[in-house]
């Protein structure tokens, strides 16, 4: 009875490593992905937004 | 633990892009809505970084932002759920048929059957490598009802990939497909 408690959590151990080992691969897979353009270009645009900004501090409001 | 870092969090922003945007994969399942979640997220982020404290987690906090944008859209629009073979079982479907890549689409496809609420929890404490506190603070909630909600969400996944019933469904990756799987671009040809 009691090896049979023990096959029962051994097995819900191994299925919990499994599903995280998966979730892991997963999501780097997903993070390996080539990122859009659209990222690097948003990034680009607030920087140069930030820098104009800068340039003349008081004439904010621009930005959307 | 974040001394190299650059002083301005704004520059560490790109290179947090990559697990933003898998975080919003997994809570969107659909490639364009991740995409959009990621630049709104970036949007706020950048206009917010003052309320960033720069001795804490960057990850932590734009997934925080990411995860609030993406339930309160859920919450305006309603929209129904994408289809349940998402962007993951899409992109898979490209890849050399083996078994090892065959489990891994079973189980993105019973990943995405998952509450919204159940593919966070897993994908912040089983993927990402937060903590259950860490993820309390980002959720919201309890650390309790982390634990509790990815312990159902774990069951629930176990019922989807029939694994309670004695199956073995990823026996068959070994180190090597794993690195074919896992590496999508080098593996192209």
């Amino acid at each position: 009875m009691s090896g049979e408690q023990d096959d029962n959590a051994t097995r819900r151990q191994a299925i919990h490593a499994q599903i995280d080992e998966n979730l892991k691969r997963v999501y780097d897979l997903a993070a390996a992905e080539e990122l859009p353009d659209r990222f690097k270009d948003l990034l680009a645009q607030l920087k140069a937004r930030d820098g104009a900004a800068k340039g003349d501090k008081e004439k904010g409001g621009e930005g959307s | 633990m974040t001394t190299a870092a650059p002083a301005d969090p704004r520059e560490r922003l790109p290179d947090a892009i990559p697990r933003l945007r898998a975080f919003a994969i997994s809570l969107a399942r659909d490639v364009t809505q991740a995409d959009d979640l990621v630049q709104d997220t970036i949007l706020k982020a950048w206009s917010n970084m003052d309320k960033f404290d720069p001795a804490s987690n960057l990850d932590a906090w734009l997934f925080t932002i990411l995860r609030n944008t993406f339930y309160s859209s859920l919450r305006k629009t309603r929209r129904e759920v994408q289809d349940s073979d998402g962007f993951f079982a899409a992109t898979l479907s490209e890849r050399p048929a083996h078994d090892a890549r065959l489990a891994l689409k079973d189980f993105q496809r019973a990943f995405d059957q998952l509450s919204p609420e159940h593919r966070e929890v897993l994908v912040l404490i089983g993927a990402s490598g937060f903590s259950c506190e860490e993820a309390a603070g980002m959720m919201g909630v309890a650390v309790g009802t982390v634990k509790s909600r990815a312990s159902r969400a774990r069951r629930r996944l176990t019922e989807l990939l029939h694994l309670d019933e004695g199956e073995d469904l990823f026996s068959g990756t070994d180190g090597a497909t794993r690195a074919v799987v896992l590496r999508p671009s080098s593996a192209a040809r």
